[in-house]
């Protein structure tokens, strides 16, 4: 198990400082830097030669990252150009907002899928099953990009709730709270409606495979009441495939919070990285990326780790196939 | 009608109004009428104001308020419709002061109903040919992973775990937005297949690389090598044949993330350049001021459009055979 543990450690370790080398680099190699982008055509050769120097961009590639990452390693990422703040002082706020963003998401889809799921793989028949599971087709075929511009579309003609940002400036502090959570109903319903429908489907189908084993009609056969054993004995069983989903889904959020934070324009990662990438500010986009990397190392450990608790054959398999390469 | 059949006439009606474009729209996707900014859709009618009927017609629109780009129906003539004229399937009699617009115009009088079919050739053929790609780069990384196996396949495989656990949407942001911001359409066609495709490719090729090992143990691949059969051609001609479920299942997953992806993309500008007509931009067009839905929720045409093919996709796949899909663990 600590083999384990150090294992799947020094793989985010790997993947936070791959993903954010890479995209450093790539930035600082693409066409184009901040003074170009920033200052525009007009100005003249010496002030973008100061600027450059200024924000250390005439130092060659190589320098420029070894001081770069030198700098990181002692958690200073460098001052973001477009902020011109600290990126350290500037990703927390917004990893937070994300992090906000999906975790709110993942709830929602959570408590409304897998209950959903029982029913729908435990019941053949019947109109509410069929129902559920034409709701969860349809909106399977919406991606949180559908799914933000229909509810900013349905939240705009209606008044009903804000569309965008995450404060509105006349709340008062007392109701900060409420006008918060009015802010987060649009986007963490985009991002959530469409994982609620995916977990809903793969809760049904374990279900209606573990119904079919033996263990459940042999309980059955005893005399347990059928509620009992769906929702003690089968659920158990059959959360253990959905369990092994969440990690793999850490990515997906992460992938659809982009559309979702551009299109209503929550201040997250998403559309900090967007901005970051567009003006060629290095330091920020490897921040924001060295970020995401984060979660979803974070993400895939606590899924590995939960996974191997609940079901010790995972970790024990991959050690088998360690040992059989 | 079962539901896997509604999907078939789905994907097939987007593909045929795709090909059939400058047949069916009754506009080039960039003209452009400044009369008519934000107009609403031209319902096609057959029963006049007094009760009389007709063949279809539509009503001319007149500018009712510059400032809220409001417009009123002009009721006082009725505009009848010209079918199979000047090349076209359907369009207006009087082209030039009362066009049909069946899905409104946009915010530069364009109409919307002739660039959602011309985009549809841009979005479903960029997410085209970026899932060939992916096929062929995945057939051959998974097939030469699971034929030589060693360390071959360990590098391939750990290369392709580590493209599959980054968040797809972030890569492809990042690799495009790191490349010159100013491109041709050609150059954004070519480089955006090239990005999704390499996005792609990892998800084919562990599934192949899956099916190959296996297929390589069974009796057909032992006799087609005794025969004297190389390792090419026992891949190529044996041994790739036997993934063929697995990657129209694969493709029919891969096509529909890349039309969102290309409609991500160039909603945040970073897809295609103005005036080209892709699902994307024509979102990206409207979502300079969110409210614009709100007002004129016929710009959201082309999202309706995305969430029927991706449903018609979605549909199709329901009851595929499973075959390919059991193959996910290491063999």
């Amino acid at each position: 198990m600590t083999r384990y543990l150090a294992r799947r450690l020094a793989f985010a370790v790997v993947l936070v400082a791959a993903v954010s080398s890479a995209s450093f680099l790539l930035a600082r190699l693409a066409p184009g830097d901040f003074v170009t982008e920033s200052l525009g055509t007009q100005a003249s050769r010496e002030t973008i030669a100061r600027e450059r120097a200024r924000y250390g961009l005439d130092r060659s590639i190589a320098a420029h990252y070894r001081d770069w990452a030198a700098a990181a390693l002692r958690l200073d990422f460098g001052t973001s150009m477009l902020y011109g703040r600290p990126v350290r002082d500037l990703i927390p706020e917004r990893a937070a907002n994300t992090a906000l963003l999906a975790l709110a998401a993942l709830v929602f889809a959570t408590a409304v899928g897998l209950p959903l799921g029982v029913l729908t793989g435990t019941r053949r028949g019947g109109p509410v099953p069929a129902a559920i599971r034409g709701a969860s087709i349809v909106l399977l075929s919406m991606p949180p990009l559908l799914t933000s511009l229909l509810l900013v579309f349905i939240a705009a003609r209606t008044g009903w709730l804000p569309i965008a940002g995450m404060r509105s400036s006349t709340a008062g502090s007392s109701s900060a709270m409420v006008d918060l959570l009015q802010h987060l109903v649009v986007p963490a319903l985009a991002m959530g409606l469409p994982l609620a429908a995916a977990l809903e489907r793969l809760q049904a189908q374990s279900m209606s495979e573990v119904v079919g084993a033996p263990f459940v009609l042999a309980a059955l056969a005893r005399g347990v009441p059928r509620r009992r054993v769906l929702w003690r004995g089968a659920l158990k069983a059959a959360l253990r495939p959905v369990a092994a989903i969440y990690g793999l889904m850490i990515g997906t959020l992460l992938s659809g919070s982009f559309a979702v934070e551009v299109i209503t324009a929550w201040p997250g990662l998403g559309s900090l990285m967007l901005q970051a990438l567009r003006a060629r500010d290095i330091y920020l986009v490897a921040g924001c990326a060295g970020a995401g990397a984060l979660f979803l190392a974070i993400g895939t450990m606590t899924s590995d780790l939960a996974l191997a608790i609940v079901d010790p054959r995972a970790s024990e398999t991959s050690r088998q196939a360690e040992a059989a390469a | 009608m079962t539901p896997r059949g509604v999907g078939a006439l789905l994907v097939a009606a987007a593909i045929g109004a795709a090909l059939s474009a400058p047949f069916v729209a009754p506009h080039a996707a960039d003209g452009r009428d400044r009369s008519l900014l934000n107009a609403p859709p031209t319902v096609p009618r057959i029963v006049a104001d007094d009760g009389s009927w007709h063949a279809p017609f539509i009503y001319r629109w007149r500018l009712v308020s510059q400032l809220e780009q409001r417009y009123e129906e002009d009721r006082s003539a009725r505009v009848p419709l010209a079918w199979l004229s000047e090349g076209h399937l359907v369009r207006s009699r009087d082209d030039a002061a009362a066009p049909l617009l069946l899905l409104g115009a946009d915010s530069f009088g364009r109409d919307v109903f002739s660039r959602l079919l011309f985009g549809a050739r841009i979005s479903l053929g960029l997410a085209a040919v970026a899932a060939l790609g992916a096929t062929l780069a995945g057939a051959f990384v998974g097939g030469l992973a699971g034929y030589r196996g060693g360390p071959i396949d360990d590098l391939l495989m750990r290369a392709t775990d580590f493209v599959m656990v980054l968040p797809a949407m972030y890569v492809a942001l990042a690799l495009r937005a790191v490349l010159p911001l100013v491109l041709t359409p050609p150059e954004v066609f070519a480089l955006l297949a090239a990005i999704f495709a390499a996005l792609g490719a990892p998800f084919i090729a562990r599934g192949v690389r899956a099916i190959v090992r296996s297929e390589r143990r069974l009796d057909y691949a032992a006799a087609a090598e005794a025969l004297g059969a190389g390792g090419w051609r026992l891949l190529g001609r044996h041994l790739l044949p036997a993934t063929r479920g697995f990657i129209a299942v694969q493709i029919t997953v891969l096509v529909p993330a890349f039309i969102v992806a290309e409609a991500t993309l160039s909603y945040v500008g970073l897809g295609f350049p103005e005036p080209v007509a892709s699902w994307g931009t024509m979102l990206h067009d409207a979502a300079t001021n969110i409210r614009v839905f709100a007002d004129f929720p016929w710009l959201l045409s082309p999202a309706a459009a995305m969430f029927l093919v991706v449903l018609g996709l979605n549909l199709v796949l329901q009851d595929a055979p499973r075959a390919g899909l059991e193959y996910n663990g290491p063999a």
